[in-house]
């Protein structure tokens, strides 16, 4: 109850406010479920199909970046080899739905296989390097994930396991009872392409994984995790098994991207170690500082800006410069890296905690230099 | 006995921190541990709750050994420790540095976030009552969603306590509880020490406050330079000449026959 002054009156209905804020909630969502529902079509009859293939690559991304939001948001363990685990997922389904091996799994069983692999190189990778602090546990993650990369692009000897540098072709598409996602299907007036198919795929995925971050972050793991990024000393004096912990983090957003990999596969119909590089760790930890660490709405808004951002200026700068100044002055690309280190100088300048700072990470951002207790009793 | 220490040295390099030190605390005492700035208190806390190995000596504690433990098994095991320099939680509210207290007596593990399945809800829901109920306890309830760093000092270290005691600790090891308080806050934390013993709760308390030792410790250890100089009742110990000699000085016994 609100208290009030004696004589002064309460919110005449303070419940029918609440309704009615539901209900205009619910609106919302409704019309954005709609929207979301339809944005493929729109994509594709205003702008072009490449659109909904940029769409599902930013959602991909979005995966990544609420995984690796596990390992650097909740528990704060600096991991700049996070694509590993992608690269782990990607292979692990083309290895088992391509002519490779000959083996034609279905996805519902090799997503999950994924993602166990992938949790297994995260504690791989966890287990002796989780005594390392800060700088230390970067480098070490680092290394990792181009160790990663440069066996992916060497074990096609003695035994071809990934083909190496050419990578593995012709991987299967998602197939649900006998629906093809690889296939153009008639449904009505729609026309459901490939990549239109995938994107209902991975926004389901999506939300379901949304949900579930957002119920580990609000729970007792999710309190041991904030326990520990607070004060790891008192945690542990406090009966917390940090390094369990720490390895959990490592482990599930290992699995996260184990899983998006697998999807990634089935997308592209071929992938390469080239698409698991340093500079992609790099690209989602990005994502995540500038979306705002250890928010699970803000790692998704990065992951968005910084997917989306770079293709319209890929296909605007040109043009613009062109009406601008006549000509072409810079190139395009050359703009577009520009203004991405830009725009993240100017982020760390002026809202280093992150477009949508989690909570606690803006309180932390707020009290530097250290206080001290408040004053007075 | 509900805790037997043997023996317990320490060395820092050069540093002999603590040295053959032996003692014993009895179940539901209040046991004070005091002695100059340097002579190895806070030392002995740490290696008692594993945050160091010991060099030589052992702890039995409630007829188990203690030796090799990391400082979350310790808790486990039933011993929970304050800080000297108070280690809150900072920027999570009072009662979530509770909750998180409860964590090595709970279970919910990923599973159970994820799924939140009966059993979980059913203990996320006794934790918060528990944690609620410490803060109410320690006389905290009312800050309970503020952040733990924008709590009064006082207000601070009774946090801590309650914290410590959501682990349903046995031995309940406070590291100088009463540094910074005045006479009132100190009185408060006297009562609230005289209700953790009433509820079964032993208690191990480092303090350089005499009178608060004096008055509430049943026994007491004194250490200087890491060595036992003396063990006794508080009585006892402040009529030692040692003791006096080392730390309390000449003119503290009148200022107490005083108070």
């Amino acid at each position: 109850m609100i208290p009030t002054r004696p004589g002064v009156m309460p919110l005449a209905s303070p419940l029918a406010a609440i309704r009615s804020h539901r209900a205009v909630a619910w609106i919302g969502i409704a019309l954005f479920a709609v929207a979301l529902a339809v944005l493929p079509f729109v994509l594709a009859g205003h702008f072009g199909t490449a659109w909904v293939r940029i769409t599902n690559l930013a959602i991909l991304y979005c995966f990544l970046a609420l995984g690796l939001n596990i390992v650097v948001g909740f528990a704060v363990l600096l991991d700049l080899g996070y694509i590993a685990f992608y690269g782990v997922g990607a292979y692990v389904y083309a290895l088992l739905a391509s002519p490779h091996f000959g083996l034609h799994l279905p996805f519902w069983v090799i997503l999950p296989i994924g993602a166990l692999v992938a949790c297994v190189f995260g504690v791989l990778l966890g287990t002796p390097t989780l005594k390392l602090r800060g700088d230390y546990l970067a480098i070490v993650t680092l290394g990792f994930g181009e160790i990663v990369r440069i066996f992916l692009n060497n074990l096609s000897r003695p035994f071809n396991l990934t083909n190496g540098a050419q990578g593995i072709t012709l991987i299967d598409p998602f197939r649900i009872d006998g629906y093809n996602f690889g296939r153009v299907h008639a449904v009505g007036t729609l026309t459901f392409t490939t990549p239109i198919n995938y994107y209902y795929f991975l926004l389901v995925v999506l939300i379901a994984v949304v949900a579930l971050n957002l119920r580990l972050q609000n729970s007792r793991i999710g309190r041991a995790w904030e326990a520990i990024r607070e004060d790891e000393i008192a945690a542990r004096a406090m009966g917390i098994n940090t390094r369990n912990m720490k390895l959990l983090a490592f482990a599930m957003g290992a699995s996260f991207g184990g899983i998006a990999g697998g999807m990634f596969s089935a997308m592209q119909g071929f992938i390469s170690p080239e698409s698991f590089v340093l500079v992609e760790s790099i690209m989602v930890l990005s994502m995540v500082v500038l979306g705002g660490m250890g928010n699970v709405f803000g790692v998704i808004v990065g992951a968005l800006l910084l997917s989306f951002v770079p293709e319209v200026l890929r296909y605007n700068v040109g043009p613009v410069q062109i009406a601008v100044f006549g000509r072409t002055l810079i190139d395009p690309e050359v703009i577009r890296m520009l203004l991405f280190g830009l725009a993240l100088v100017l982020m760390m300048l002026f809202r280093p905690a992150g477009i949508l700072p989690s909570a606690v990470r803006k309180r932390e951002f707020e009290t530097r230099p250290a206080q001290g207790p408040a004053p007075g009793s | 006995m509900l805790l037997d220490a043997q023996g317990i040295t320490k060395r820092f390099g050069g540093v002999l921190a603590l040295d053959d030190v032996t003692f014993s605390i009895r179940t539901g005492e209040i046991y004070g541990l005091i002695g100059p700035n340097g002579a190895g208190k806070t030392s002995l806390f740490n290696v008692l709750t594993g945050i160091y190995p010991a060099d030589g000596g052992h702890f039995v504690f409630n007829g188990k050994p203690l030796s090799g433990l990391k400082p979350n098994d310790v808790a486990a095991r039933g011993i929970a420790r304050t800080f000297q320099n108070i280690r809150l939680f900072g920027n999570l509210s009072a009662l979530e540095n509770v909750m998180i207290g409860r964590h090595v007596r709970t279970r919910a593990g990923v599973f159970g976030a994820i799924v939140r399945d009966r059993r979980t809800r059913d203990e996320e829901r006794a934790i918060e009552k528990r944690a609620y109920e410490l803060l109410a306890f320690v006389g905290v309830h009312r800050r309970a969603n503020d952040l733990a760093k924008h709590l009064a000092y006082g207000d601070q270290r009774r946090l801590e306590i309650a914290r410590a005691l959501a682990t349903d600790p046995r031995l309940l090891a406070l590291d100088e509880p009463a540094a910074g308080m005045n006479a009132t806050e100190t009185s408060g934390l006297r009562t609230l020490l005289e209700r953790i013993r009433g509820d079964g709760t032993t208690v191990l308390l480092i303090e350089h406050d005499m009178k608060l030792v004096m008055t509430i410790c049943d026994r007491v250890l004194v250490l200087d330079y890491g060595r036992k100089i003396a063990e006794g009742a508080a009585a006892d110990v402040q009529k030692d000449e040692k003791v006096i000699a080392a730390y309390l000085g000449t003119n503290v016994e009148l200022d107490l026959k005083r108070a």
